[in-house]
């Protein structure tokens, strides 16, 4: 785990180095903070994709889930004029009941996850779109003391303009992160979740309720997507429903298989995630500053980027049990 | 006796449609099959019979072309051949019937039995023909239906001819069949067995494998007997009954390996009372366990054995029936449940259903007993690594406590499973096949850990297809055909012979 760890961080520092000799716009102030801050967004998100993953399962609904959120959010506070107080406590609730759902198809009635989170891919954007009539949704200039969850910028290191300003959002995700690192790596539950990702059967014959636990797994998913969702919307202030948040399910499916949670099941960690996370938002980043004509082929990129990690992980994870099968064979 | 067959093969005036030499098969360096020969004449009805894990179904593959052997060769007429795949064997006219049938069960069946070889014109299938030759084949196992008929909406027994209708089609002149009879109706076993002699007097040849001695004795002309991958004996026509056939596939001493401690039983702690098990729900079960006593359940494979330990475990759901464990009754619901009131399983499949193949042997130990140590839903990590270090001692697993489970040997991984249940103070001990796969020293060891774990009360019922073992273990057996329990043997009853009489039914 530990060498997984190191490896992806050996590669997004390389990306780093690559970035600030190409470009001397990198290293600005302005510049990191925003890597800074939307590395906290997407964390988040990846957070939840890895909770998952690490089951066995994926979500494929994560983007439409932030839409929905991020569409309902100014939707509710502006054109029908609720309370923030009860606004986000019911799209939170909603998010949370989203997860309910997906995971109860998935246990109760045996369907496959892809499945499931594809039709809730299409489902959430297409009610987004229904309620605002495909109108884009802001708050306009109001709410600000709400948004300042997402956009204010703690002066860590003095108030002067030059210096870096940490975005608030990094606090938050330094709160889901510990949060979620202590949820499974010490609690009981934790230790269910990566069982029955490792071998669901084995999971169920040693008395897990195995089914109770990919509830939670796709709770934890959704409710951070939606939690995710909010922060976007408060930060960018405009949300368009017909794209807000698309394809973001894939960075954070990215980012969480980056980060060491092998798709088969029973692995993980956050800081891995994290890192993942970072490394997604700096690719993105160095295409914009060095190779700005290549803006168009940017999934390509980065969908290049993710095999090789993937392909050079399974190379190495072949040639330690190799070895290791070697060396038992020639233990007496 | 392998010379002995071989030269038989030699003498013979007719030269053999298949004939086997000295075939071995090893699996992962276990060796399933060691110098096995034998020949089938044309017209003839060979029967295969042995134990469970005889090598039978081995050979059977072999023959067939879906495995290939680690040495031995192969004649069809007279003439060396060599199978790389299913093709092969087909193209010598060598037809395996599966226990499971290969039928695409949605599509009818003049469409199976042509499958793969349908007559075309330019890409379209000539279906008039298609339909044609399947009448004939159909018409040629007796089965009376259109071939227009979908598969899944045929019973069984008609879907087994289907499938020897589609292998004749083939051309085959050696059909294999591998437990034909297993879910057939015993009229449905009549009517097959009237087309396979029929196909013997029309000149084709069949090697069948069965566990049903009172067939192979109806049926076969010569048997040849497996035991533990070798060939130990043939039997011609006049020579078959079914006391020769059992001798020959149980004969064997028992070793001195069992160091038997008798132990007193104490007070009765499971009773299971009318359990219908889903998959076999006209049976019922019932039987009591009593503290400190080991039960072995023997059975010949698909007789049921697994499935009602799951089902008492709580995997599957029992459709009827209590058990009653200490002062509480209540049907078997889920795996939780059982092992709160005390009964775990040590299952079949290690791999599948007993570790946690990815993770470390200490999370492995540890999985079951987190709820119980538990501090308000943390890990009780100190509880952990001391659930750990004391079972590693005490089953002398030979491993770290961070060695990942799926590294380990089959022995070292039973004991990890067995174990988890330790650290959980079982009163019931279920374990099924105990000791498959892994090595004579952790056979022991784990053989004295079950008398130990006896001696200090705790119930034990295992269920075992080796003969041997049930025997030099159990203080009791209880001998299971077709889903119930045919009978139950005490000690001094115990014979392979009285085993092997009703687990044959």
């Amino acid at each position: 785990m530990t060498a997984k760890l190191l490896g992806i961080a050996a590669v997004l520092l390389a990306v780093c180095a690559y970035t600030a000799l190409s470009s001397d716009r990198f290293l600005l102030v302005g510049n990191i903070e925003n890597l800074v801050h939307r590395t906290a967004l997407f964390g988040i998100l990846s957070i939840g994709a890895a909770f998952v993953i690490i089951t066995g399962g994926i979500d494929l609904s994560i983007g439409s889930v932030v839409c929905l959120v991020g569409v309902l959010l100014p939707y509710l506070i502006v054109e029908r004029d609720w309370s923030p107080w009860i606004v986000v406590p019911t799209v939170l609730a909603m998010s949370v009941a989203i997860g309910v759902a997906h995971g109860l198809l998935i246990t109760k009635m045996r369907l496959q996850p892809f499945v499931v989170t594809l039709c809730g891919l299409l489902l959430y954007r297409g009610i987004a779109r229904g309620i605002t009539f495909d109108q884009a949704q802001g708050f306009g200039v109001g709410s600000k003391g709400l948004r300042k969850i997402a956009t204010e910028r703690l002066p860590i290191f003095g108030s002067s303009p030059e210096v870096f300003h940490l975005p608030a959002t990094t606090m938050v995700l330094v709160i889901v992160a510990i949060a979620a690192a202590i949820f499974l790596n010490r609690t009981i539950y934790g230790r269910y979740l990566l069982a029955l990702g490792s071998n669901p059967e084995a999971a169920r014959y040693s008395g897990i309720r195995v089914d109770r636990m990919v509830i939670l797994a796709y709770v934890l998913c959704a409710t951070l997507a939606g939690f995710g969702g909010m922060l976007f919307v408060l930060d960018i202030n405009a949300a368009q429903p017909s794209d807000f948040g698309s394809s973001y399910e894939l960075y954070a499916i990215a980012a969480a298989v980056l980060g060491g949670c092998s798709l088969r099941g029973g692995e993980g960690s956050i800081l891995g995630v994290l890192i993942g996370a970072a490394l997604m938002v700096v690719l993105s980043n160095m295409i914009n500053l060095v190779h700005p004509d290549y803006q168009n082929i940017e999934f390509a990129i980065i969908g290049g980027v993710i095999l090789i990690g993937v392909m050079l992980d399974e190379t190495v994870r072949r040639v330690v049990a190799a070895r290791r099968a070697a060396a038992r064979n020639s233990a007496p | 006796m392998v010379v002995a067959a071989a030269s038989s093969t030699a003498t013979s005036e007719r030269t053999p449609v298949l004939e086997a030499h000295r075939f071995s098969k090893q699996f992962a360096g276990i060796r399933a099959l060691y110098d096995v020969s034998l020949f089938v004449e044309r017209g003839e009805v060979l029967a295969i019979v042995g134990e469970n894990g005889a090598g039978k179904s081995t050979l059977m593959k072999i023959l067939a072309g879906v495995q290939r052997p680690t040495s031995g060769s192969l004649r069809v007429d007279g003439h060396a051949v060599e199978f790389s795949g299913v093709r092969d064997a087909l193209r010598q006219g060598i037809a395996l019937i599966h226990q499971e049938l290969n039928l695409a069960p949605h599509l009818d069946v003049a469409t199976n039995i042509s499958l793969g070889r349908e007559p075309s014109r330019f890409g379209f299938i000539k279906r008039a023909e298609a339909e044609r030759q399947a009448r004939k084949y159909l018409d040629a196992v007796g089965l009376d239906v259109s071939p227009r008929t979908i598969v899944s909406s045929l019973p069984i027994g008609k879907q087994q001819l289907v499938e020897i209708a589609k292998a004749l089609s083939t051309n085959a002149r050696v059909l294999i069949m591998d437990e034909p009879t297993s879910s057939l109706s015993q009229f449905e076993s009549q009517k097959l067995f009237e087309v396979i002699r029929e196909l013997r007097s029309r000149g084709v040849s069949i090697l069948y494998v069965s566990h049903r001695l009172g067939e192979v004795q109806d049926l076969a002309d010569r048997v040849v007997v497996l035991r533990d991958g070798q060939y130990v004996g043939g039997l011609s026509r006049g020579e078959i009954d079914r006391q020769r056939m059992v001798s020959l596939m149980v004969g064997r001493n028992l070793s001195q390996f069992y160091h038997r401690i008798p132990h007193a039983p104490g007070a009765e702690v499971l009773r299971v009372s009318d359990l219908r098990v889903p998959t076999n729900p006209r049976h019922a079960v019932t039987f009591s366990l009593r503290a400190g006593e080991i039960v072995g359940i023997a059975g010949l494979v698909g007789a049921g054995r697994s499935e009602l330990l799951t089902t008492l475990f709580g995997v599957t759901p029992a459709t009827r029936g209590t058990l009653t464990l200490g002062d509480q009754t209540r049907p078997p619901r889920s795996v939780p449940e059982a092992i709160a009131a005390g009964l775990m399983l040590v299952p079949e499949d290690r791999r599948l259903t007993g570790l946690l193949t990815a993770m470390n042997v200490k999370r492995n130990l540890s999985v079951a007993s987190l709820r119980r140590d538990q501090r308000i839903g943390f890990l009780n990590r100190s509880a952990e690594r001391q659930i750990s270090t004391a079972m590693i001692r005490l089953l002398r697993i030979k491993a770290s406590a961070e060695q990942v489970a799926a590294t380990l040997s089959g022995g070292n991984q039973q004991k990890v499973v067995l174990g988890k249940w330790l650290a959980m103070d079982p009163k019931v001990l279920l374990l099924d096949e105990p000791t498959r796969g892994i090595d004579v020293g952790a056979k022991e060891e784990i053989y004295q850990l079950l008398h130990e774990l006896a001696g200090r009360g705790v119930a034990i019922l295992f269920a075992s297809s080796e003969m041997e073992e049930v025997q030099g273990l159990a203080d009791r057996v209880l001998v299971m055909h077709e889903g119930r329990i045919a009978g139950e043997l005490s000690r001094s009853e115990m014979s392979e012979t009285s085993i092997m009489k009703l687990a044959t039914g």
